[in-house]
């Protein structure tokens, strides 16, 4: 017989390293797959029980002042109203992302259209850098220089929205910075070419051309700031006051979502429905990020449209 | 361009008791997604002869190649029907274990891809993965291979360098040294020598000349100098279909059909 | 205003915006440094900290931030090769594929607090880990992992598939191709992205403070048995990280020198995050380098 042929018809050492590999890998994407989707439920479960299982209005809980669990309030209902956590929580990520966007723009412009050679050597690095940095020590910094600063100037304790505002500021600053970069750098050499030699001036050219067509690229930088701004815990946990109140001025006490439940989840019982209006603090955080994912998606899948 | 007869082929057919057969195609067709590449070719390759297969870009030619060692299972659109009849069996069919089938069936292509290590890992690397273990074996296999590609001269005091330091042309005769270090039965280049200087070329086609003695080859080139020079038989492709298959010079003084006619003579298209 | 001069305050905008950028980062950075770098000195570095008195050191909250560290990329390195190859190499595309991309990136997404308390519930309680090295170790996994396989996998797609066809032309399987030739090739990439990863890692804080526990008992340096309890491998004690540990000293404040003790783990903290970030550039262009340059034998 042909033993090449009788080879062809056998498994080879080959076709058996191919499968265990596959498997191999098969299994690490699963186990990422399994790990996403128990966080959803795990999540969800705990978090949904606060309605289900202590019959809490949703409503209530969405839209109510009140931030309390252990205790009831007049009617006997137990005080857990989320919306000054909800209304802190939007304040400062929307304050930093006010605060953070031209800021973030206007260095990646002058770094790909003003001064590349300066802006790529000096402004790069170091924003790469500040990308890195623990938030741990951002909330540091605000706790030792910009609380007592606020201090200073408004009076009062110095924690507030405003100070979170400017921790998430600086924050979420190098991110935005170098996603807007690539952005911009992401539009064709030939647009700010054809502009230029249309006898455009150099502003001209970038407000008109580059930034239109760097749009969705911002956007997309600009959310996703947002999201971490959003989902940030410590840094912010350590300004803020953290008093479960609405805040009636930027420098008040406040709270967002993420600085209630890292305070509280430790001093709370499994099961005890303070611990699941805190899981159910969570789950809005969850579902938030999810938003803003779906907000990058659509986005993008625009910008690809045009 | 011209519109040609699709349907009007001259395909030379061989007596397998006067001359062995390698391998040979039946009725096969490439599709990508939903478009057909190769529509129904049929094709022998005689063992120990070099067959070249020469067309315009776009007539299918490399598709064909990569389909006959089954290179087109790694496209992922890709889907091939029909028969590949080697040694017996048909190698197009889930049950024929396709690695080993590779080793039997080796593959050269249109740019030089040597690994990024050293001259000499780059010939033992496959060999030591398919069990080859001596040091001694693997000295002379580097040896032998080197010299056979022609390359042996140029690279024997450069062996633990880095490959990537060749030339060119250097890149693609160790890619051949590689690809006959598997002791293949059959060789397939793809446009070998299309990324090539004309020296570097006429060094691989001496190269490939040599090698006829050992091996059976089937080259795809758009050099039609190239197939002449160096083929026994040739196989003019047009449209995914193969129009004409007969002896070279057969091809390039002869041809049966028009097509084949206006393509060597220059007045293609 | 005509044109020309609207082009000028706009310049003269940007030179300012960049400029207060610059200042405001450089002064960050020098508050840091210079606030903290004289309070680090070798006993800060190796000393145990001290709850209700001044002179603690961080030496148990630097270890355990490594020992973390370490367990963290031992795990997750592992499983991000494997995913991240997968998905580079055997990925078809279709529904499965765009289901598993997205579940990733929802998952780099997720705020760390709330990765932080998914592994409480799981590893903590019902594993019953307790508060420990392992829970803080599995839990950074997860929050590491969708990074690290999405680096692996653009690491590995920027390989020419043309030595994928090379390998594979010499009946050598997918696996072997790229275990052997694309994974060495890719190296530098993959090495950069896990050091920048473990650079992450080394800061993180929410995601421990309730996996890994807040308190860093008393360690015996003398017994490295894992299984002795004060032992410093013993993957089952609770362990306080340099990260957790300036968060819990600035939010309790009972300790006098408090801000010393968390300016100087913070320069600690930034000249690491610093090295990390040296470290993935040197390291990579150091490989990238070996590999191309001469006389490297297998791999």
């Amino acid at each position: 017989m042909d033993p090449i042929r009788e080879s062809l018809l056998k498994v080879s050492h080959q076709a058996k390293l191919e499968r265990r590999g596959r498997i191999i890998g098969l299994f690490c994407i699963s186990l990422i797959v399994i790990v996403v989707a128990a966080i959803f439920y795990f999540v969800a479960s705990r978090g949904l029980a606060t309605f289900y299982h202590d019959k809490i209005n949703l409503w209530d809980f969405l839209t109510k002042q009140a931030w309390n669990p252990g205790t009831k309030d007049s009617h006997g209902n137990p005080a857990v109203g989320a919306l000054p956590m909800i209304v802190g929580s939007f304040l400062v990520t929307i304050f930093a992302a006010i605060v953070a966007t031209p800021f973030a723009i206007g260095a990646a412009i002058f770094m790909t259209e003003i001064s590349p050679r300066r802006g790529m050597q000096i402004l790069k690095p170091v924003t790469e850098l500040l990308v890195g940095i623990p938030s741990v020590v951002y909330g540091f910094i605000g706790l030792t220089v910009v609380v007592p600063v606020i201090r200073q100037l408004f009076g009062g304790t110095g924690f507030g929205i405003l100070a979170g505002t400017m921790v998430l500021f600086v924050m979420i600053l190098p991110t935005v910075t170098s996603m807007s970069v690539d952005a911009l750098q992401a539009v064709p050499r030939y647009y700010r070419e054809a502009s230029l030699a249309l006898g455009a001036t150099r502003w001209q050219t970038i407000y008109k051309v580059v930034l239109r067509s760097a749009t969705p690229g911002l956007l997309t930088a600009v959310v996703f700031g947002m999201a971490r701004a959003f989902g940030e815990a410590l840094a912010v946990q350590m300004v803020i006051g953290n008093a479960a109140l609405l805040p009636h001025n930027l420098v008040s006490p406040a709270s967002t979502l993420t600085s209630i439940l890292t305070m509280g989840i430790g001093n709370t019982i499994m099961g005890s429905l303070e611990n699941n209006a805190l899981w159910s603090l969570a789950l809005i955080l969850l579902l938030m990020s999810l938003v803003f994912n779906l907000l990058i998606r659509l986005i993008g899948r625009k910008g690809a449209m045009k | 361009m011209k519109d040609y007869d699709l349907t009007k082929t001259a395909i030379k057919t061989f007596d397998p008791e006067v001359q062995e057969i390698a391998l040979s195609t039946d009725d096969l067709h490439v599709f990508y997604g939903s478009k057909e590449q190769i529509k129904g070719v049929s094709l022998q390759f005689p063992r120990y002869q070099i067959s070249s297969i020469i067309g315009s870009s776009g007539s299918g030619k490399s598709t064909y190649l990569r389909s006959l060692n089954r290179m087109n299972d790694e496209i992922q659109i890709a889907r091939v029907t029909g028969k590949i009849m080697y040694r017996g069996l048909d190698i197009n069919q889930p049950k024929i274990d396709v690695f080993e089938m590779r080793k039997h069936i080796g593959m050269v292509f249109q740019r030089p891809n040597p690994f990024a290590k050293s001259i000499y890992d780059n010939i033992t690397f496959a060999p030591i993965r398919h069990g080859v273990k001596d040091k001694k074996v693997l000295d002379q296999l580097v040896e032998t291979t080197l010299q056979q590609a022609g390359l042996w001269k140029e690279v024997k005091d450069t062996l633990h360098k880095s490959a990537l330091a060749l030339s060119g042309g250097q890149q693609q005769r160790l890619c051949i040294a590689r690809a006959i270090a598997m002791k293949p039965d059959i060789l397939l280049l793809d446009e070998p020598a299309s990324a090539l200087d004309p020296i570097s070329t006429s060094v691989v086609e001496d190269t490939l000349a040599q090698l006829k003695a050992h091996y059976t080859i089937i080259i795809v080139t758009h050099n039609m100098q190239q197939a002449a020079r160096i083929s026994d038989y040739t196989a003019f492709f047009h449209q995914g279909v193969a129009l004409e298959y007969a002896e070279t010079k057969r091809i390039f003084t002869k041809p049966a059909i028009q097509a084949t006619d206006d393509y060597v003579s220059g007045h293609f298209g | 205003m005509n044109v020309k001069q609207q082009d000028k305050l706009a310049t003269g905008i940007l030179y300012t915006i960049a400029g207060i950028i610059i200042l405001v980062l450089a002064s960050l950075l020098a508050f840091i440094l210079i606030q903290g770098l004289p309070h680090v000195t070798w006993h800060f570095l190796t000393a145990p900290a001290r709850s209700f008195e001044a002179g603690g050191g961080i030496g148990i909250q630097l270890f355990n931030s490594f020992y973390l560290l370490v367990l963290a990329m031992l795990i997750s390195v592992p499983l991000s090769l494997g995913a991240g190859i997968y998905l580079s190499e055997y990925a078809k595309k279709n529904w499965l594929t765009s289901l598993i991309r997205t579940s990733i990136e929802i998952l780099s997404s997720l705020p760390s607090v709330v990765v932080g308390l998914f592994g409480f519930l799981i590893f903590v309680i019902q594993f019953k880990f307790g508060f420990s090295i392992l829970s803080g170790a599995l839990v950074l996994t997860v929050f590491n992992l969708p990074l690290l396989t999405r680096n692996v996998e653009e690491s590995l797609a920027s390989i020419s598939s043309m030595q994928r066809e090379a390998g594979l032309a010499l009946g050598l399987s997918r696996w072997e191709t790229v275990m052997r030739i694309i994974v060495p090739e890719a190296l530098p990439g993959i090495t950069t992205g896990m050091i920048l990863g473990a650079g992450r890692v080394f800061g993180e804080a929410a995601a421990l403070i309730y996996t890994a526990g807040q308190s860093a008992p008393a360690l015996d340096f003398t017994n490295w048995n894992p299984f002795y309890i004060a032992s410093p491998l013993n993957p089952m004690r609770p362990a306080e990280t340099l990260a957790v540990h300036i968060w819990k000293i600035n939010s309790e404040g009972i300790m006098p020198d408090a801000v010393a003790v968390s300016a100087g783990a913070s320069a600690v903290l930034i000249v690491a995050v610093l090295l990390f970030n040296l470290g993935a550039r040197w390291f990579g262009q150091h490989l990238y380098q070996k590999m191309t340059g001469t006389g490297k034998k297998g791999a």
